[in-house]
């Protein structure tokens, strides 16, 4: 405080001014953060407030009349067998697209950051799908998938492989899609992970290099991965939650089917929801959804707090 | 690292293994490029071939701005993206100056709040706000596609986090210049976040653009359909059969954000991995 040197009058003066700006930066902070804090509570906590207490209701939009339901619509999807479906569907996509886009985003990320050749041009094809318009690339790879001339089957019958029709076939729809969702997982993994490689301090290979880890693959072991956890947990959750909110691809490519092999947690929320204007049950489905979604963030911060202990 | 694995062997294995990630990457792009160039005979034969043996691009763009208002799509897209990240910036900006520069009871509860609702995925809402806007009269309107969006949590945060290496010094001396609360956000504030602003607007306007989900619940008519959900309508009514003109109105939607992505890689890239700075 610069004021201690002042005569007393002027550090009074000071003082009372300093009390006076205390009100108005608590009436300014009111005034700039308040738009921010109503919209916040209408358009985001209270509706999501709103959709838990909806799920224990029996509402039908539209309809004049709402009556408690209690765990009734949880009851219903439990004996229903299509949400045990779905809830399979989604945890299997979620399953082959999380360690697929994690590991070649990784791979990718070391092989571009290995070398200064070429460097620009491949991060910006590997994050090209990132940023394209995922609903006009789904069209696409619908022409890819297609049975006679895709170039998938093309490509797969050049080499001999076995081919289907990818999109129709119920046991292959779901690991269809989840090739799209790699596809375009792939170049966020990447760029996160480019950042967190540049973030290993330089002196930790060489220390390694000191300590005997010699070749690629020790100094990865000892030096790369370990460095590289935080950035893997975040990644990690960052693709699964991002995974979880399958959506697009269904509703165009596959709606669901063949045989519900496809549907998934909001794809059957929109329907039961949108369609169906069963408001209260797909409240439920919403619910549902939202406990795995919160459930991937309480593992991170869990698995975070032991990391940080260790380090 | 770098100076180990520089053999010849091991720059051959790094052409050679990402070479072959970045055509897969690249593939679908090149193959709807090359179908919106094709007419339909050649789009069903037998082979792929990279260019066409006749060229049938202009009817295939004409057909696709002519049969559906794939313009007014484009325009519709830039009129949501647009006025969302105006009212997110509105919003979010003078927030995050709040939160990371002035001491006021119910800071913490504030931040606590931007912190739950990062957690929420926008879907969670969808529900209720259509209820609302149901109730509001405002389904099938503009509205209902911007309202929900007005406000982000997402960059109210990531602002935060850039004012709080701001020093307080700059904001001392322009209160002792004369500036009020208001001005210091956005004379002071604001160019100097510059780095985080254009990061934010980048991602603001990827999700926006790109969105989908929202939209197809809230708007019926064509003629407010943002351009994911016309390109729907279009693959509809041609009922997946007339390749040659949806692929030239993927390529016209898509357009916009692969050429701003190539113009602007760093911006979208840094804006991407600031969010990993939590």
């Amino acid at each position: 405080m610069s004021d201690v040197a002042l005569p007393h009058a002027a550090s009074l003066v000071a003082h009372r001014r300093k009390a006076a700006g205390e009100a108005a930066e608590q009436l300014a902070a009111w005034v700039l953060a308040g738009p921010a804090f109503v919209l916040i509570w209408v358009m985001l906590l209270g509706p999501t407030v709103a959709v838990v207490v909806l799920s224990f209701t029996d509402w039908t939009f539209g309809m004049p009349e709402i009556a408690w339901a209690g765990l009734d619509n949880y009851r219903e999807m439990a004996a229903d067998a299509v949400f045990w479906q779905t809830l399979r569907n989604t945890l299997t996509y979620v399953a082959f697209v999380v360690p697929l886009s994690v590991f070649l985003g990784l791979g990718a990320a070391i092989l571009i950051e290995a070398g200064t050749s070429l460097r620009g041009f491949y991060r910006a094809a590997f994050f090209l799908p990132v940023v394209s318009t995922l609903l006009a690339m789904a069209l696409v790879f619908q022409f890819a998938f297609h049975p006679t001339v895709g170039a998938i089957n093309l490509a797969l019958a050049f080499v001999g492989l076995p081919t289907t029709d990818w999109l129709k076939n119920p046991n292959t729809a779901l690991f269809a899609l989840g090739v799209i969702g790699v596809w375009q997982a792939i170049g966020l993994s990447m760029v996160l992970f480019v950042a967190g490689l540049k973030a290993i301090p330089k002196d930790l290979y060489e220390a390694a290099a000191v300590d005997g880890a010699d070749g690629a693959f020790e100094r990865f072991r000892r030096v790369t991965w370990p460095m590289l956890g935080p950035a893997t947990l975040f990644v990690v959750t960052i693709t699964a939650i991002r995974s979880f909110q399958v959506f697009d691809t269904v509703q165009v490519l596959t709606d669901g089917g063949p045989n519900k092999a496809t549907n998934v947690l909001l794809f059957q929320m929109y329907q039961e929801g949108f369609s169906f204007l069963r408001s209260a049950y797909a409240a439920a489905l919403t619910v549902v959804f939202l406990g795995f979604v919160l459930l991937v963030t309480v593992i991170q911060v869990k698995l975070q707090e032991r990391h940080t202990h260790y380090g | 690292m770098r100076t180990r694995s520089s053999g010849l062997g091991f720059q051959l294995f790094r052409h050679g293994v990402l070479g072959l990630g970045a055509i897969l990457m690249l593939a679908p792009f090149v193959i709807m490029v090359s179908v919106s160039l094709k007419p339909s005979g050649e789009i069903f034969a037998p082979e792929f071939a990279l260019l066409p043996k006749q060229w049938h691009a202009w009817q295939n763009y004409s057909d696709a701005f002519t049969r559906q208002p794939l313009a007014r799509y484009i325009l519709n897209g830039f009129i949501v993206t647009g006025a969302i990240f105006t009212c997110q910036l509105l919003t979010a900006l003078p927030c995050a100056y709040a939160l990371a520069k002035l001491r006021w009871r119910g800071r913490e509860t504030m931040f606590l709040l931007v912190l739950l609702g990062l957690l929420i995925p926008p879907q969670v809402t969808a529900i209720p706000l259509y209820i609302l806007l149901w109730q509001l009269g405002l389904l099938n309107t503009y509205a209902a596609i911007i309202l929900p969006s007005t406000i982000s949590v997402f960059g109210i945060f990531l602002l935060r986090q850039f004012f709080l290496t701001v020093p307080d010094d700059l904001i001392n001396a322009a209160r002792l210049d004369g500036l009020g609360e208001f001005a210091i956000v956005w004379c002071i504030m604001m160019p100097t976040a510059m780095p985080a602003v254009v990061a934010f607007g980048v991602l603001s306007l990827v999700w926006n653009w790109n969105e989908f989900f929202w939209p197809l619940v809230v708007i019926q008519s064509e003629h407010l359909a943002t351009p994911p959900l016309g390109v729907v309508f279009f693959a509809s009514a041609e009922a997946g059969t007339n390749y040659g003109p949806l692929m030239a109105a993927a390529t016209a939607i898509t357009a916009p954000l692969v050429i701003a992505f190539l113009a602007a890689q760093r911006w979208f890239i840094d804006g991407v991995t600031m969010t990993a700075v939590k």
